[in-house]
């Protein structure tokens, strides 16, 4: 079998404690929870890969860490402190989607937006922010972009914006919802490089969710696998198993390794298969 | 007769009140229509203004300042749509219901009214050039309040409009500042009906917006251009106004269609230059 996880032993920074706690969490409509009894320590640098079908809560955990949903029981800390409605600590990209073609916002706003967006005031950018900007601009290859309304961009040159926007301000912790989803597979493979090489230039630590592993497998550390109401974390080797799988789903899988890439059959009929062309929303 | 401007000279100063009047609501309505605009809130701002209407109406009926009455219909009006509102589809049909309503109440409270006819038109198609020293203080304090509150969070209330969830993620406080700018809108439609009447408040509050919008996408321009397009049109309507005996919003809503027609008509060509040079690079 190859080694997928030649990542595994990359020196990681924690002279901290961990960027995300997440204890005891569990979320849930009603009476079923979505997933329970979460504990989770994401360390500097480290990027965990989170998969699972729809419906499983990987967006529910995006938005419970920012805020936006609140936990049935648990904590979430950033950085030690418990978590408000949003961070600055946080770079997030979005699912890649179409934006209306009369928006009023290039490339380069996008990126000048994720530096001081937050900021009070009229938009004038100092040089500072707009010397760091263009220096973003140089890693996502988008000086010739920069200036075209971000509604004329194709769905790979606006995620790679939307990634330097997630990196710009220097995160803490980056949390990626699908941001590879609906792009051909040699813009994914140029996104998920982006975003390793800022997690490890800034050890950075990114959650990312997904529900193909293959294009950012060489990176990950580790895996969060949510699946009918349960969860496995470890290594992609720990988790992505046929027994381990199995036993999770509750039903027969079989995961299948073929020149580094992972398939998952059979799990729950239509549930995954990992480098399938399925698109799932 | 439409234009008689002999007496020109004299009659400036005469009008001084109302051409700063027209000023300041430019100034105004191109600064907030940028974030209309970006915000979709077109709608909002045609619902207010009917709000705003009956507000005024029913204070020209009890016999209170009229200016009083349509602010306080508009911000109600802005309220609610906020309150209720949040998502786009949701604010959308609680304007819609809103607006026969004021439009309404509006209509009953003018037929009940016994003073002069042409107060009651002009609530919804503006006055005749009449801005009286009590109104001015209105407005004037209006614009600068609105203008110091919106060059406040000009930066936050950018991001929140055109990327909400990532300003959200991002701890930008995005139901606050909707709230803020939907009262801010308020304000803004009140000072508005007061000259160009609640019919025809979207040719300052959104028109000279949508224009500079069709021309330029940089966050620094748009603005720019929106407030001298809204210059142009109402102080421009205004002078064009004191020459003839007609309302003056005819005048505001005509100049602010034709800006709008001249830069979509700029748009289409560029487009259609961009293209040519696209198609001679590729031959």
């Amino acid at each position: 079998m190859t080694d997928t996880t030649i990542n595994s032993n990359r020196p990681v920074t924690s002279d901290a404690g961990p960027v995300l706690s997440i204890e005891g969490a569990t979320f849930g409509y009603d009476e079923r929870p979505l997933w329970s009894d979460l504990n989770l320590d994401v360390r500097h640098g480290e990027f965990i890969a989170i998969i699972g079908s729809n419906g499983s809560g990987k967006t529910s955990l995006l938005r419970a860490i920012l805020g936006q949903e609140q936990l049935t029981s648990g904590t979430i800390k950033l950085n030690g402190k418990p978590i408000g409605a949003g961070s600055r600590s946080i770079g997030y990209i979005p699912q890649s989607r179409s934006v209306d073609a009369n928006t009023p916002l290039r490339g380069k706003d996008l990126l000048t937006m994720g530096l001081n967006g937050h900021r009070f005031g009229l938009p004038f950018t100092s040089r500072e922010d707009k010397a760091r900007v263009e220096h973003i601009l140089d890693c996502i290859d988008g000086h010739e972009l920069a200036r075209l309304p971000i509604g004329q961009l194709s769905g790979g040159q606006l995620q790679r914006f939307r990634v330097g926007q997630a990196v710009v301000d220097e995160p803490d912790l980056i949390l990626a919802d699908e941001p590879l989803s609906a792009l051909d597979l040699a813009q994914q493979s140029i996104l998920a490089e982006l975003i390793d090489r800022e997690r490890k230039d800034h050890s950075a630590a990114v959650l990312f969710v997904t529900h193909d592993v293959n294009p950012v497998l060489d990176m990950v550390d580790r895996v969060l696998y949510l699946a009918n109401g349960q969860f496995k974390i470890g290594t992609p080797d720990e988790v992505l198993r046929s027994d381990v799988l199995s036993e999770l789903y509750g039903a027969p899988v079989d995961v299948v390794r073929n020149q580094g890439r992972i398939a998952v059959l059979g799990a729950m009929g239509a549930d995954h298969e990992h480098h399938s062309h399925e698109e799932w929303r | 007769m439409l234009f008689n401007f002999s007496d020109y000279a004299q009659l400036l100063p005469l009008v001084a009140n109302s051409l700063i009047a027209a000023a300041l609501l430019g100034l105004m309505g191109g600064l907030i229509g940028i974030f209309v605009m970006n915000r979709d809130s077109s709608f909002a701002v045609h619902g207010i203004s009917e709000l705003s209407f009956a507000g005024a109406s029913i204070a020209l009926l009890i016999g209170v300042d009229v200016v009083f009455g349509s602010i306080l219909g508009s911000l109600a009006a802005a309220i609610i749509v906020a309150l209720l509102g949040r998502r786009a589809k949701e604010r959308n049909s609680i304007i819609a219901v809103l607006m026969p309503f004021g439009l309404g109440v509006g209509i009953l409270a003018l037929s009940l009214y016994e003073g002069r006819a042409s107060n009651k038109f002009g609530l919804l198609t503006g006055q005749i050039i009449a801005v009286d020293q009590p109104a001015l203080a209105w407005l004037a304090s209006i614009s600068i309040f609105l203008i110091l509150v919106l060059a406040l969070i000009w930066r936050p209330l950018q991001f929140a409009s055109l990327d909400p969830e990532v300003a959200r993620a991002r701890g930008v406080a995005t139901t606050t500042l909707g709230y803020v700018f939907m009262v801010l809108l308020g304000l803004a439609v009140a000072a508005s009906v007061q000259v160009v009447g609640a019919l025809l408040v979207l040719s300052l509050l959104v028109t000279p917006a949508a224009a500079a919008l069709r021309v330029t996408s940089s966050p620094k321009l748009a603005p720019l251009l929106s407030v001298v397009f809204a210059l142009t049109a109402s102080v421009g309507g205004m002078l064009l106004a004191l020459g003839g005996g007609l309302p003056v919003s005819p005048y505001i809503t005509t100049i602010s269609f034709l800006i709008y027609l001249v830069c979509r008509g700029v748009a289409a060509a560029r487009k259609r230059a961009a293209r040519a040079s696209v198609a001679k690079a590729s031959a």
